[in-house]
Parts: C-alpha cells; sequence; structure tokens
C-alpha cells in the first residue's frame, strides 16, 4: 500500500542567465515512507540542484518556476513546501528534511568544534533545552555514530574523512527528520571507508526510520543500496524504476549507456565494454 | 625492449613533530613494455608516492628504480632520454594543460624538444597524434584547453604523452576526474593504444573493477606494502590476502549483488 | 580548549627574537652615524649635565671609546632594563623616558580607539554587503574607496577647513584647550573628546575603505562554501548564518592584513598628529628631528618598534583563537 511522504509534481527550476538554463525540467516524482530514492546522474544534469529546489535552498539566480512540492508529515498534516513563509521554511528545514553533503572538509564550518556545530541545531530547532539537555543529546549523536562522546570538542580539521561524514550524519539525525537527502555522501572517501558509512546509513535507517533521497554519479553503488533509481540528464527524469528492474530490464538509452559505463567487478573479464 | 624496475624501494617522509612516515615500504615489481600493471591503493596507500618516485618529484629513502638495468640519471642527456621513454599522464586534465596555449603548441612542444620528426613535418605529426587519441585534428588544434570537455583535453594530454614515442606510460587515476559516462571511451582508447603501440602502462587507480578489466596483472598497495600482486583475474577472483578481500567486498558490485538477494531489495545495504 | 604549548613557545620565540634584533639594531645605528652632534651639544652644555646623565648617553650614543662594543652592548642592556634612555636635548635635559610617557598615551588612545573603531564598522559593515551581495548597499565600496585613496593631510587639512575654520563645530588643533591641565574632570574629558574627535574621524575615513573591501571580498568567497550551504539547510537563522559561519570565517584573512598595515598605522600617525597638531608620538620624533634631538629620536624609534611588536602579538593571538587550524600548525 502506498504511504508517500513527499510529493514533487511538474517541479522546474531554471538558472536565470543569459540565455536561460532549465536545470530542472518537470520532475515528477513520489517517495514512499522509509524509501531509500537513488537519484542518478553525471555532473551537471540537475540532481543536486533538485535536491536545493526540495528545501527552497537555490540561490539566485536559481529560480524555481513551477511545481509544487508537498510534505507528508507523520502527523498526518500536509505541507506545501512552496507555501511557507521565509520563517516557515526556515523551522521546516532539518526538523522534517535534513542533508548530508559531500563527505569534503568543506561541509563542516573549519573554526568551531564539532560539538558547536550539533548544539546549533538544538539551540535553533529546540529552544525550550536547555544547556545540559542539548549537551547529553550532542554526546548520544557522536556516540550513535561512533564517532565516541570525548570528540565533542575536536574541529573538522583534527577529523579523518570518515569521521567528518560520521559527524555530519550526527547532524542530519538531530532531530530524527523523515526525510534525508544526501548529496554524494560517500564520493570523497576511501572505497572501504564508503562501505562502513553505508553501513551505518542502513544501521540508522532501520533504528529510526527515515527515508533517504541518495544522490550520486556511482550507479553501482545506487544499484546495491536503492529501493528504487531515478535516473537524471539534462534536467529530466527520464527513468524511474526499482533498483533490480532498471539493472535488468533498462528501458532508455542513456540508462543502459551508463550501466555499461561500469565495468563490472567480477563479471567477464577482457571487455571494458559489457 | 624496455623494462623498468623497482627494487626494495623505501619512502620515509620525515613529519616534523611527528615520528617519520614509511610511505612505501620494500616495494620491488617489474614492468615491461607490452604489459600493464594496475597500482591499486586507497588513498595514503603510497600509490602517489610511486608515482612521485617515477616523476622524480622525489627520491627513494632506500632501493633503485632501474630503467633497463640502469639507475635513473638525475640530469643531462641521460634525464631527458628517461622522460622520453617514460611519460605520464594525470588525473586533472584542466591542470595538466596550460590554458594560454594552443592544443597544436601542447603537442609541438615534445616533438620538437626530442626531435621526434623533422620540423618540416611537425604539423602533420600533430595532427595524426591527434587522430590517434580519436580528436577530429581541425576542429581541435587551434583551440585552447578551456574551449574543449574534460574527456578531450584527457585525450589531448594523453597524445602529448605519445608524441615523444615512449614505450612505457604512468597514468595517474587518468580517469577519476571524468563524467562517469565518458571514463570507459578514455579507457578503451588507452587500452587500444597500449596493444597497437606496444606501451607499457602502469595503471595508478582506486576502482578495482577498471583495474581488474584494463590491465594483466594487479597489486595492491596497503600503508606502503605491496601486499598481493598477481594476474588480475588471481587477485580479484580468488584475493589471497585479507585485505584485497576487503577492497572486493567493499566494492559495489550489482551482479553479485542481485544474485545473492531475493526479490526484495529492502534496505539492502551491506 | 586545549593549551597549544608548542604553538606559543614557537610564537614567542620568534617574538622575543625580532625585539632583540630591533633592539640590538637600535644599539648599532647611532654607532654608524657620525657621533658629532652628541659631542658637540654635550661640549656646548658642559656643566649642566650630570655625570650620571653623561655617561648614559655615552653608552647609548656610543661615544664610550675607552670601552670594547661587548662592554658597551652590555651596558647598554642594562640601561635599558633601568628604564634609562638617555636625556632629551630639546626638553631640558629630561629623561627621554618621561618625555616619551607624556606623549604615548595621547596616540595610543586616539590611534588606537580609531583603529579599532575603523576596523571593526569596516569588516562589520563589509560583512553586511557581502552578505547582500548586489543590493543598494554596494555603493558603499566605492564611496569608502575613495576617501581611503585621498592623500590623508588632505583630508585633514579639508576637514579642519570644514568642520573647524567655518563651522567651528570642534577645535583644529591639541589635544586639549591651551591653559588647562590633564586632570580627572568631566569639563577636561570633555575637552579631549572635543579635541580627539575630528583626527579620530578622520582616521576612520580614511582607513574604512580597505576594511570594507577587504571583508566584502572575502564574504563573497567564503559564501560559496560548502558549510553555508549547510547552514542553511540546517534551518539557521540569517543572522546567525551571517555572523557564525560566514563573517566568522572571511574575517580571519583580515586580521592577517591587520597585522601588516600596523606599520602603515605608524606612518599615518606621523601625519595625522602633524596635520592636528596632536601632542602625540608622532609629533614628538618630528620635533626631535627637526631639534637634532637625537637621544629622543632613539628613543621614539625604540616605543614604536615595541608598539608594533606588541599589536603584532595582540592580532596573532586573536588569530589564533579564532583560528583552531593555526594553533596546530608549528610556525
Amino acid at each position: 500500500m502506498p504511504d508517500p511522504l513527499l510529493s514533487v509534481h511538474d517541479f522546474s527550476i531554471v538558472y536565470d542567465v543569459d540565455p536561460p538554463v532549465e536545470a530542472v525540467k518537470n520532475v515528477t516524482l513520489e517517495l514512499q515512507r522509509g524509501e531509500i530514492l537513488g537519484l542518478a546522474g553525471e555532473s551537471g544534469c540537475g540532481k543536486t540542484t533538485l535536491a536545493y529546489g526540495l528545501q527552497r535552498l537555490l540561490r539566485a539566480p536559481a529560480v524555481i518556476t513551477s511545481g509544487s512540492v508537498t510534505f507528508h508529515d507523520a502527523s498526518g498534516v500536509d505541507i506545501d513546501v512552496n507555501a511557507l513563509d521565509i520563517e516557515e521554511m526556515r523551522r521546516f528545514r532539518w526538523d522534517k528534511i535534513s542533508m548530508v553533503f559531500q563527505g569534503a572538509m568543506n561541509a563542516l564550518n573549519p573554526v568551531t568544534t564539532i560539538g558547536a556545530q550539533l548544539d546549533d541545531v538544538f539551540q535553533v530547532h529546540r529552544p525550550d533545552l536547555n544547556r545540559r539537555e542539548r549537551r547529553a543529546a550532542c554526546e548520544e549523536l557522536l556516540e550513535l555514530v561512533a564517532v565516541g562522546r570525548e570528540r565533542i570538542r575536536s574541529y573538522p580539521h583534527e577529523l579523518s574523512g570518515g569521521m567528518r561524514q560520521r559527524v555530519m550524519i550526527a547532524m542530519a539525525l538531530a532531530l530524527r527528520p523523515q526525510l534525508m537527502v544526501m548529496d554524494e555522501p560517500t564520493t570523497a572517501l576511501d572505497v572501504l571507508v564508503q562501505r562502513e558509512i553505508l553501513r551505518q546509513i542502513s544501521q540508522l535507517r532501520h533504528e529510526f526510520g527515515f527515508s533517504v533521497i541518495f544522490i550520486t554519479h556511482d550507479l553501482p553503488l545506487l544499484l546495491e543500496i536503492s529501493d528504487r533509481i531515478a535516473v537524471m540528464r539534462n534536467g529530466e527524469i527520464i527513468e524511474l524504476a526499482p533498483a533490480r528492474e532498471l539493472w535488468e530490464q533498462p528501458q532508455h538509452e542513456y540508462t543502459k549507456t551508463l550501466l555499461a559505463s561500469f565495468p563490472r567487478l567480477t563479471g567477464e573479464r577482457g571487455v571494458l565494454v559489457r | 625492449m624496455t623494462t623498468l624496475e623497482f627494487v626494495n624501494v623505501s619512502k620515509r617522509y620525515r613529519v616534523r613533530g611527528a615520528p617519520s612516515m614509511l610511505a612505501l615500504d620494500d616495494v620491488s615489481f617489474t614492468l615491461h613494455d607490452r604489459e600493464t600493471i594496475a597500482l591499486v591503493g586507497q588513498s595514503g596507500s603510497g600509490k602517489s608516492t610511486i608515482a612521485k618516485i617515477l616523476t622524480q618529484l622525489e627520491t627513494p629513502t632506500s632501493g633503485e628504480v632501474l630503467l633497463n638495468g640502469k639507475p635513473i640519471p638525475r640530469h643531462g642527456r641521460g634525464l631527458r632520454s628517461y622522460r622520453q621513454t617514460l611519460r605520464m599522464i594525470f588525473q586533472d586534465p584542466f591542470a595538466s594543460l596550460n590554458p594560454y596555449h594552443s592544443i597544436r603548441y601542447h603537442i609541438e612542444r615534445p616533438l620538437r624538444l626530442d626531435n621526434v620528426v623533422p620540423k618540416a613535418e611537425t604539423e602533420r605529426e600533430v595532427r595524426r597524434l591527434l587522430e590517434r587519441v580519436r580528436l577530429d585534428a581541425d576542429s581541435v588544434i587551434d583551440r585552447r584547453p578551456h574551449e574543449l570537455s574534460g574527456g578531450q583535453r584527457q585525450r589531448v594530454a594523453i597524445a602529448r604523452a605519445l608524441a615523444s614515442r615512449p614505450s612505457l606510460l604512468v597514468a595517474d587515476e587518468p580517469v577519476s576526474m571524468l563524467d562517469v559516462s565518458i571514463r570507459l571511451g578514455v579507457l578503451n582508447l588507452l587500452a587500444d593504444l597500449q596493444r597497437e603501440e606496444g606501451l607499457g602502462v602502469l595503471y595508478i587507480t582506486h576502482d578495482l573493477a577498471t583495474a581488474r578489466h584494463f590491465s594483466d596483472q594487479i597489486m595492491v598497495l596497503h600503508h606502503g606494502r605491496v601486499v598481493e600482486h598477481g594476474s588480475a583475474d588471481d587477485v580479484i577472483l580468488n584475493p589471497q590476502h585479507e585485505y584485497t578481500r576487503e577492497l572486493r567486498s567493499a566494492s559495489p558490485d550489482p551482479e553479485k549483488h542481485f544474485a545473492t538477494t531475493s526479490a526484495h531489495p529492502q534496505g539492502g545495504v551491506a | 580548549m586545549k593549551i597549544p604549548v608548542r604553538f606559543i613557545a614557537s610564537r614567542s620565540a620568534f617574538y622575543l627574537f625580532t625585539a632583540f634584533a630591533a633592539i640590538t639594531i637600535n644599539f648599532f645605528l647611532p654607532r654608524m652615524m657620525a657621533g658629532d652632534p652628541v659631542t658637540a651639544y654635550m661640549q656646548r652644555n658642559a656643566g649642566q649635565i650630570t655625570p650620571e646623565a653623561e655617561r648614559s648617553l655615552r653608552i647609548l650614543f656610543g661615544l664610550d671609546q675607552d670601552s670594547s662594543v661587548w662592554e658597551q652592548y652590555s651596558d647598554y642592556w642594562q640601561l635599558l632594563f633601568s628604564g634609562d634612555l638617555g636625556r632629551s636635548f630639546s626638553n631640558g635635559l629630561a629623561p627621554v623616558g618621561d618625555v616619551i610617557s607624556s606623549a604615548l598615551p595621547w596616540t595610543l588612545g586616539l590611534v588606537g580607539i580609531a583603529t579599532i573603531v575603523s576596523f571593526v564598522l569596516g569588516t562589520a559593515t563589509g560583512a553586511l554587503i557581502g552578505w547582500r551581495r548586489g543590493s543598494k548597499a554596494d555603493v558603499i565600496v566605492p564611496i569608502s574607496t575613495f576617501f581611503s585613496t585621498v592623500p590623508y593631510f588632505w583630508l585633514g587639512l579639508i576637514a579642519i577647513a570644514v568642520f573647524s575654520s567655518t563651522l567651528g563645530w570642534f577645535p583644529a588643533s591639541h589635544a586639549y584647550d591651551k591653559g588647562s591641565s590633564p586632570e580627572f574632570t568631566a569639563d577636561f574629558i570633555g575637552q579631549v573628546i572635543a579635541h580627539g574627535a575630528l583626527p579620530a574621524i578622520t582616521i576612520v575615513i580614511a582607513s574604512l575603505g580597505g576594511w570594507i573591501l577587504g571583508m566584502r571580498n572575502m564574504m563573497l568567497t567564503v559564501l560559496d562554501e560548502d558549510y553555508i550551504t549547510v547552514a542553511q539547510a540546517k534551518g539557521m537563522p540569517n543572522r546567525r548564518v551571517l555572523w557564525n559561519y560566514a563573517a566568522r570565517n572571511a574575517m580571519l584573512p583580515q586580521l592577517s592584513s591587520f597585522a601588516l598595515s600596523i606599520g602603515f598605522i605608524v606612518g599615518g600617525t606621523i601625519v595625522m598628529e602633524m596635520v592636528f597638531s596632536y601632542p602625540g608620538i608622532g609629533k614628538l620624533l618630528l620635533d626631535a628631528t627637526t631639534a637634532k634631538d637625537y637621544p629622543l629620536m632613539q628613543g621614539v624609534f625604540l616605543i614604536i618598534t615595541m608598539a608594533v611588536l606588541c599589536a603584532n602579538i595582540l592580532a596573532d593571538v586573536a588569530y589564533a583563537i579564532l583560528d583552531p587550524r593555526t594553533r596546530q600548525t608549528e610556525a
């Protein structure tokens, strides 16, 4: 039985430059509660713009030109994201939908401790918590992602890439959101670390039941972790299918090209092209 | 016949205020022409140290690097001929081409420096090289790097490397900065050139899948040590070392994934 | 906060060495100049100089031909540690230390406050302008840059002509009214503020442009960083993103330029005090030069060097507090 969490309808984003660039074209999709939706595509296909657009995080010259985004809250209320005013939008962000960005150094503020950056989230969204409760919550989060509470006073540069990404995940988890948007969360990481992080995400998802939109160019990875995969090209979703279906019977030519771009690890050898 | 040998090469970096770090620990291997070796390792494994030693940005702390049995000269004509024999292709095709010069200039330069062809034939040779990497010579020759796509730039870099007719090529993550759908094209091109020109290629990468398909042998580097070295199929399909096994099982492998999971991949991570 | 012992030790060592080098140069400089004016002065005023004062002058200026350079050098250090900088010729042989300490507070107070106000105001304005890029506030940038490219003495003279001579809002010169003497009364403090206002305002106007421009440009760079997007995605209010995330990072290069500009501030001080006849250290140096008062000049040089060094240390400390990454790297 379908139980949608997020409905995107006819959603378009244009970069208002000369000539205008249609970054996202009439995207319609429905994300189910508890689902992992993979969003695959190459750089410049609009996948990141789409993700930012859902949270209205775009900056000029990007403009949302059409479409609606509806968030079906667990409380039963439907939230029309485009209709929220600035203050409501601010409170909506992270509380309902949080984000994990590429594992590089840059997603964390380099000059403050990770504890302070976690604390920020509670200060802003949960003003009724006192200092001690906030501190306890931050420590709990760091324990949860296996970074350890003793790291609360560390600065980003004192942590390894994998650790920093765990901190990002802890931060994304802070308010127990119903959806996490992950934009290339493991791309900059070594494959072993990547696997650990994925395991962590999966485990947390079992525990807290959030949905995931997982954005990456790494199709083999998506095939393994997603329930459904949307393939994007030039701002359009050209194919959306369950992972197995996409793998076994890709419909679109471009999907086939993408699939063929990754040599099989254990398949037949010698030819680079399948 | 050209042979590049690493004989018990170690490299120790001294870091002020910290214990010194062994970036390479007793690494030995031999690369002949007509042969491809993939050097697989994660960041910090020492694979970029090997590239740096080959480009002579670093010298080994101990051990020897030999070309045809002789140590690599530090300067003069010997060094020039070493650089003509062994060419590099780098990860970032934007950074490795000079934005102020045309594509023609980039390829002419090694031709002139190494006197590969008579001066009158330079233009023809430049065009031949561009066609060789499957670029349309007429449309790219007078352009500058920023007017080309990433894949085209990397092809230019390959043409430039081929200009001095090397017998060995070191490709340091040549496709990892390119868009997914063109990576394979560039790798296929490299593979074809390798076969046709009889090149020896050292393919440095973090990606097990392309390593297996591109090369005859795979060498797995971990914490500066070669933990496994063998034929590509053996290393991937039948890994002996614990670390290789870990790497293999961590690499995405949809084929195996769909073969082993039921039709319901709900939350199928790990 | 962890105390970065290594960092502090290496920075202190650096500054101690710089101070030592500056003082040593200050010792050798007069020995390279002809000692004649000093000898001449002492001969002219023989009998008026106490033997004690004469001894210190001899040490300071290397007139002690009997002793070796080493002895002179160690005597010189001893003098410095006892706070004796010699006697000022042009101030009735008053101790140089006393002369300087009567002028120093004026400069420190006026220039110090004006510089800090300019830095804070300029950085804050630059942060806001950078945050609202493309808005009408951008107009401030060319205007403030215009004022910082105008030669300062010209700006000062115009300010005097307009606000003092014509409008009569502020007194044109000196630190307080003629006839009064420094005391802790409301009246006197009012005078100091009235006299200091014009020079302080001109300093702020002249230096504001640089801080605004620098900060605005850094803001534009920092606003493109991922952690700004993350902060916005986190639902942080704009004020918080602006100050805690963007400005906090963008101001680090500002601190470096602050440390670099300290030398220029000293130069500017001399011009300012000349234009406004302000009784500070710059004017003192000017007067000492005109009067060929070598002991005073040497003393002022020493104090200026030490002041620049101290300001650098402060900028360094501020940087280390604001940027955790510097604490880790060895200088």
